[in-house]
C-alpha cells in the first residue's frame, strides 16, 4: 500500500529566502542597475516593475569547465540525411560551439533577465534615504486629532450624559438605599382610603393614623432619596487621539520662461518626478500641484506643466504667491503635508527677489515641510559657481532663506547625472546636532 | 467484451482524480508491475505538490530539504523566468532516490497523467534506483533525507553562529569543487586512526630494532642528495594519500586553515556531490528504464480494459513528445534525449530477444531469440551505466533508424570532418564513440592533487592531465583556483599536463592571479 501525502498546502516559497540572498548578495549592483534605467529612461517608467539583467559580478559560479575552442573531440549526432564518411562540414562561423549542436536560443543562466517587482525597486533607489531632520519634523508636524470614546467620566458637559450608564448607577442606589416605590405608597394610600370609607371604629383610627404616620415616612424618605442623584451622572469621555497625517502634497514650481530650454525642463521634470516617487512611498495620499509661472503663475495640470511653452518676463514671487493661494483654499497645513520643489534657471530681478524672500520667510517656510530649490545651471557655469555663494540673483536671495531655516535646501545641478546625487544629498539623513536648533 | 462491463472496470474516467483514484492506479500498476515485469521496488510514498512547490524543488537541486544559499535563489530566478515565459513547461514529477521512495507529483496533472507519472517514477525510476549497481555502491538511499535534513540545520547554525558571510564564503569556494569532489573509482580510504597511530608505532619500533649507526658512516655516492630528496617528496606524497583526486576530500582533510565546522561544511557538499554522482553515469539508462516501463504498464492497463481510449490517447500523446528526438539540424536540437536513446535501445532489446534479424544473431547472439527480454532488461539495469549499456547493446538496427554519424571536431581546423556513418564500417566506431560520450568517468576533467609540502612552503599542485588538447576555460579555471586558495590558505598551482607525452603544457599558479 502505498502513502499518499497532500503538500499541496505546506507553505510555498520555500526558496524566498534564497531569493532573498541572492538579492541581497548583488544589491550593489542592481541598485547601480536600477540608478541607470531611472536616470536614462523615460520618467513615466520609474514607478513600475523593473527588468534587470544578471549580474554578473558575484554571481558567477565559476568551476573547472573544458575550453570548448581547443583540442580534437568526436561528436555523435542523430538525423544523417546526406553525410557519407570523410565529408568535411563547415563550421558555423560564431565560433562553433559544441560541434554542429547549433547552440539554442535560450539564454544561459548566467546571462538572463528577471524582473525585480516595484517594492524591490524602490528599495533598492531609495536605500538609506530618509526625510530630512525626521525627528524633528515628527514633532513639528501638525497633527490632526480625532476624538475618541475612551470609557465615561463624573464630569462632564450635558449634552455628553451618557443616560444608560446614569440610569443603571440611580437604580442601583435605590436598591441599596431601599427607596420606597411607589406602588408601597399608593398602597398605604388605597388603605387608608378604605378605612376611611368603613366604619370609623377605634381600632380603625388607630390604624389610620399608623398608616398615615408610615405614609409620610416614606414620602420623606422618598424626598431624601432622589431618584436620580447628581453622583449617578455619568458623563460620556472622550480622549483627542492624534492622528498621524498621512497625505501629502507637493507643489512644483517652475519657471517656463524662454530661458528655460528643453534641457532644463527635463532636468526639472526627473527632480520632480524623484520627489514624488519619494514622498509617495511615505505617505498614503499624495496630491501634485504644478505651477508654472514667467511674469505670472498659474496652476496648470502636467501636461501643460511640461509641454507647452509660454513667453513672458520673470517674476518668481508670483509663483509663490499662487502656491500660497492653493494652500489657503485647498491644503490647510494642519491636514497636509506641504512640500515644495521648486526648479529654476535663477533669473530674477534684484527687487523681485527681494519679495521671494519676504514671503518664503513670513508665509511659506512655516508652512512648509520641506522646501527644495534646484537651480539648473550650465556645466560651464557650475565650474564657476561650483563652491562659491555667487550666482544668480535668485541664489542670492535664496542663500538668505537657507541660513535661516532648516528645512530650506537649494543645489545646482548641471546634467542629468547630477540629479541623483544632488537628490540624495537632499533628503540624506542629517547629522545629529543639527537637529536640535 | 461488452461495453458496459469495460466501462465498470475503469480505474477513472474523465480527468479529474482523488487519492482514492490514486490508490486504485497504484494497485493496478503494482499488480502489472509484479506480473509482466517482475520489478523489485523500494515503497513509495507519493507526494501530491503544486506548481510554485515544483519550482522551489527545481530550485533546489530536486531534494526536498536542502540548506540555504544565494545560488539556488538565482537558480530559482532563473527557472521561474523560463516557467512564467511559457518557455518551459513544468515536469510532472519529480523521483527522489530514497528510501521509502520520494515522488513528487502535481496537482495539475489529470488522472491519465499521474497514472503515468506513477508508472513512471514510482516503479520505472525506483527500481533503478533499488537495483543498479552504481546507486547500490554509491549511495545510501535510506539515509539520504536524513543526511540532508542534519545538513541543512547544520549550516543553519553555523550561519548563526559565525555569521552568514563566513559560511557563504566556504559554501561559494566548496560549490565551484563539486565536480572535483567525487570519489570516481574509489571509496575513500578508511584507515581508522587508531589503526593508522598503530602502523606508525610499528614501523618506528622497526627502525629503532633495526638501527645501525654503522650506516651513517657510509661515504655518499654521487646524485644521493637528489635521491634522497626525490625519496622524501615520494614518501610525503605517500604519506597524505597523493595523488588525490578528490579536490574537496584532500582540502577538508588536509587544509591547515580550516576550523572544523568548516570541514564539516566541505564534507557537506562533498556527499551531496558524491550522491548525486550516479545519477550523472546513468542519466540515460535511467530515463529510459522509466519510459520502457510506463510504456509497457500503461499498454497492459490499457489492454486490461482498465483505462480508457481516450486516457491511453492522452498517454501516448505525452510518450511521444518525450521521446521526441529532433535531429541535429532541427533548431529543437539540443543534443540527444536520453528518454528517447534509452526508450530506444529497451525497445530494440525486446525486439532482439523476440524477432532477430540474422544480423542481430551475428551482433547478439547470446540474447538473439532466446524471448526472454524481461530478464535481460532487468540484468542490464542492474549491471550497467550508460556507457557500457551503450557499448554492449547499441545495435546497428537502431544506429541505422537515428542515422547516427559521427563527426570528428579539432578545434584549429575550420571544418568538421564526418568521421564515421550508419554502415558496416561505421556501426562498431559510433558505437563506440557514442558511449565514449556516456563515459562521465573518462569526460570529467581530470584534476589531482599531486604535491604539497606541508612542512615547507605548503605550496599545494595541482594537476591537471589534458587529454586530446583539451584546455580549461580561462575564467571559471582562475576563479576556481582562487576558491581552492581560499580554503587552502596558501598559494595554488595548476599545472597542464598532456596524458600522452607528459609534457607539461601551461602553468597557473594564484600568485599570478589578482584578486
Amino acid at each position: 500500500m502505498p502513502i499518499f501525502i497532500d503538500r499541496r498546502l505546506n507553505p510555498k516559497d520555500k526558496s524566498l529566502a534564497n531569493r532573498q540572498r541572492f538579492l541581497r548578495r548583488v544589491r550593489e549592483e542592481l541598485k547601480h542597475t536600477i540608478r541607470e534605467q531611472i536616470r536614462t529612461g523615460k520618467i513615466s517608467d520609474v514607478d513600475s516593475e523593473h527588468v534587470v539583467s544578471m549580474p554578473v559580478r558575484k554571481t558567477a559560479e565559476p568551476h573547472f569547465e573544458s575550453d570548448s575552442e581547443s583540442g580534437r573531440r568526436q561528436h555523435v549526432l542523430p538525423g544523417n540525411k546526406e553525410f557519407a564518411s570523410g565529408d568535411r562540414i563547415e563550421k558555423p562561423s560564431q565560433g562553433g560551439s559544441g560541434g554542429g549542436s547549433a547552440p539554442g536560443q535560450q539564454p544561459t543562466e548566467d546571462d538572463f533577465r528577471f524582473a525585480l517587482s516595484r517594492e524591490e525597486v524602490l528599495d533598492l533607489f531609495f536605500e538609506d534615504l530618509e526625510l530630512p531632520d525626521m525627528v524633528k519634523l515628527n514633532l513639528k508636524e501638525i497633527l490632526a486629532y480625532k476624538p475618541r470614546r475612551a470609557g465615561f467620566a463624573a464630569t462632564g458637559s450635558p449634552t455628553n450624559i451618557n443616560i444608560g450608564r446614569t440610569m443603571r448607577n440611580s437604580h442601583a442606589r435605590r436598591i441599596a438605599l431601599r427607596r420606597p416605590k411607589q406602588e408601597q405608597l399608593d398602597a398605604i394610600a388605597r388603605e387608608i382610603a378604605s378605612l376611611e370609607a368603613g366604619t370609623q371604629s377605634q381600632a380603625a383610627i388607630e390604624r389610620i393614623k399608623a398608616l398615615r404616620e408610615e405614609l409620610e415616612r416614606l414620602e420623606r424618605r422618598r424626598r431624601l432619596i432622589a431618584y436620580v442623584d447628581p453622583v449617578d451622572i455619568r458623563f460620556n469621555r472622550f480622549e483627542a487621539r492624534p492622528v498621524p497625517n498621512a497625505n501629502a502634497v507637493m507643489f512644483c514650481l517652475m519657471d517656463v520662461s524662454g530661458s528655460m530650454g528643453e534641457r532644463e525642463k527635463d532636468m526639472a521634470k526627473r527632480f520632480f518626478v524623484l520627489l514624488h516617487l519619494f514622498l509617495k512611498r511615505r505617505y498614503d495620499r499624495t496630491d501634485i500641484v504644478f505651477i508654472r509661472h514667467t511674469h505670472e503663475a498659474q496652476e496648470v495640470d502636467e501636461e501643460t506643466f511640461f509641454y507647452s511653452t509660454q513667453s513672458g518676463g520673470t517674476i518668481v514671487s508670483t509663483a509663490l504667491e499662487e502656491m500660497q493661494r492653493v494652500i489657503e483654499e485647498r491644503y490647510p497645513s494642519n491636514e497636509w503635508n506641504i512640500y515644495a520643489a521648486q526648479a529654476s534657471d535663477g533669473d530674477n530681478s534684484a527687487s523681485d527677489s527681494e519679495r521671494c524672500i519676504s514671503l518664503l520667510d513670513q508665509v511659506i517656510m512655516p508652512l512648509c515641510q520641506y522646501f527644495a530649490y534646484v537651480e539648473i545651471i550650465d556645466a560651464r557655469e557650475r565650474h564657476i559657481f561650483g563652491a562659491t555663494d555667487n550666482g544668480t540673483s535668485l541664489w542670492r536671495a535664496y542663500s538668505d532663506v537657507e541660513a535661516k531655516w532648516a528645512n530650506f535646501q537649494m543645489r545646482r545641478i548641471a546634467k542629468p547625472a547630477d540629479i541623483y546625487p544632488v537628490f540624495r544629498e537632499l533628503f540624506t539623513r542629517q547629522p545629529a546636532a543639527q537637529k536640535s536648533d | 467484451m461488452p461495453a458496459r462491463t469495460s466501462r465498470s472496470r475503469l480505474l477513472f474516467s474523465g480527468s479529474d482524480w482523488d487519492f482514492k483514484t490514486l490508490s486504485r492506479m497504484h494497485d493496478a500498476i503494482k499488480a502489472i508491475s509484479d506480473e509482466e515485469l517482475q520489478l523489485d521496488i523500494y515503497p513509495v510514498q507519493m507526494e501530491i505538490i503544486s506548481s510554485e512547490q515544483m519550482l522551489d524543488a527545481y530550485s533546489s537541486v530536486g531534494m526536498p530539504l536542502m540548506y540555504q544559499h544565494w545560488s539556488f535563489g538565482k537558480h530559482f530566478l532563473y527557472q521561474e523566468l523560463l516557467y512564467r515565459k511559457g518557455g518551459r513547461g513544468l515536469a510532472y514529477e519529480l523521483v527522489i532516490n530514497s528510501n521509502p521512495c520520494i515522488v513528487y507529483m502535481m496537482e495539475e496533472n489529470t488522472a491519465a497523467l499521474q497514472a503515468l507519472v506513477m508508472a513512471h517514477a514510482a516503479f520505472g525510476h525506483n527500481h533503478f534506483f533499488k537495483n543498479n549497481y552504481v546507486f547500490r555502491q554509491w549511495t545510501d538511499a535510506g539515509s539520504i533525507l536524513g543526511y540532508l535534513d542534519f545538513a541543512k540545520t547544520y549550516i543553519a547554525r553555523c550561519e548563526e553562529r559565525h555569521g552568514v558571510a563566513a559560511v557563504e564564503a566556504v559554501l561559494d569556494a566548496a560549490h565551484a569543487l563539486m565536480d572535483q569532489g567525487v570519489f570516481r573509482y574509489r571509496r575513500p580510504p578508511k584507515l581508522s586512526t587508531e589503526k593508522q597511530r598503530q602502523g606508525l608505532r610499528d614501523r618506528l619500533e622497526y627502525e629503532e630494532r633495526s638501527y645501525n649507526d654503522l650506516w651513517r658512516t657510509l661515504p655518499r655516492r654521487k646524485g644521493e642528495e637528489e635521491t634522497g630528496e626525490a625519496d622524501r617528496v615520494a614518501e610525503r606524497k605517500k604519506s597524505l594519500n597523493l595523488p588525490e583526486e578528490n579536490l574537496l576530500y584532500f582540502l577538508e582533510k588536509h587544509s591547515l586553515i580550516l576550523e572544523p565546522w568548516q570541514r564539516e561544511i566541505l564534507r557537506i557538499v562533498r556527499v551531496i556531490a558524491q550522491y548525486f554522482y550516479p545519477q550523472r553515469q546513468t542519466k540515460m539508462m535511467n530515463e529510459g528504464c522509466a519510459t520502457f516501463v510506463h510504456y509497457i504498464i500503461m499498454n497492459a492497463l490499457y489492454d486490461r480494459g482498465l483505462i480508457s481510449e481516450g486516457a491511453m490517447l492522452e498517454i501516448l500523446r505525452n510518450h511521444s513528445n518525450v521521446v521526441m528526438q529532433p535531429s541535429f539540424d532541427d533548431p529543437r536540437f539540443s543534443g540527444i534525449n536520453p528518454y528517447a536513446l534509452g526508450f530506444d535501445m529497451m525497445q530494440d532489446i525486446q525486439r532482439i530477444s523476440t524477432e532477430p534479424t540474422a544480423e542481430d544473431r551475428d551482433w547478439f547472439p547470446e540474447i538473439a531469440g532466446n524471448g526472454n527480454w524481461r530478464e535481460v532488461l532487468l540484468d542490464a539495469w542492474a549491471n550497467h551505466r550508460d556507457e557500457s549499456f551503450i557499448r554492449q547493446y547499441l545495435s546497428p538496427t537502431l544506429i541505422r533508424k537515428w542515422r547516427f554519424f559521427a563527426l570528428d571536431d579539432k578545434a584549429d581546423e575550420p571544418f568538421y570532418e564526418v568521421a564515421s556513418i550508419h554502415d558496416e564500417r561505421g556501426y562498431k566506431k559510433i558505437r563506440a564513440a557514442l558511449a565514449r560520450s556516456y563515459d562521465v568517468g573518462a569526460n570529467g576533467l581530470d584534476i589531482q592533487v599531486v604535491d604539497v609540502d606541508l612542512l615547507g612552503s605548503r605550496h599545494l599542485r595541482l594537476e591537471h592531465k589534458v587529454h586530446d588538447g583539451i584546455l580549461l576555460e580561462e575564467s571559471g579555471r582562475d576563479a576556481t583556483l582562487r576558491h581552492i586558495r581560499t580554503l587552502w590558505g596558501y598559494d595554488v598551482t595548476l599545472v597542464g599536463v598532456d596524458s600522452q607525452t607528459g609534457a607539461a603544457i601551461y602553468e597557473r599558479s594564484t600568485s599570478q592571479i589578482g584578486e
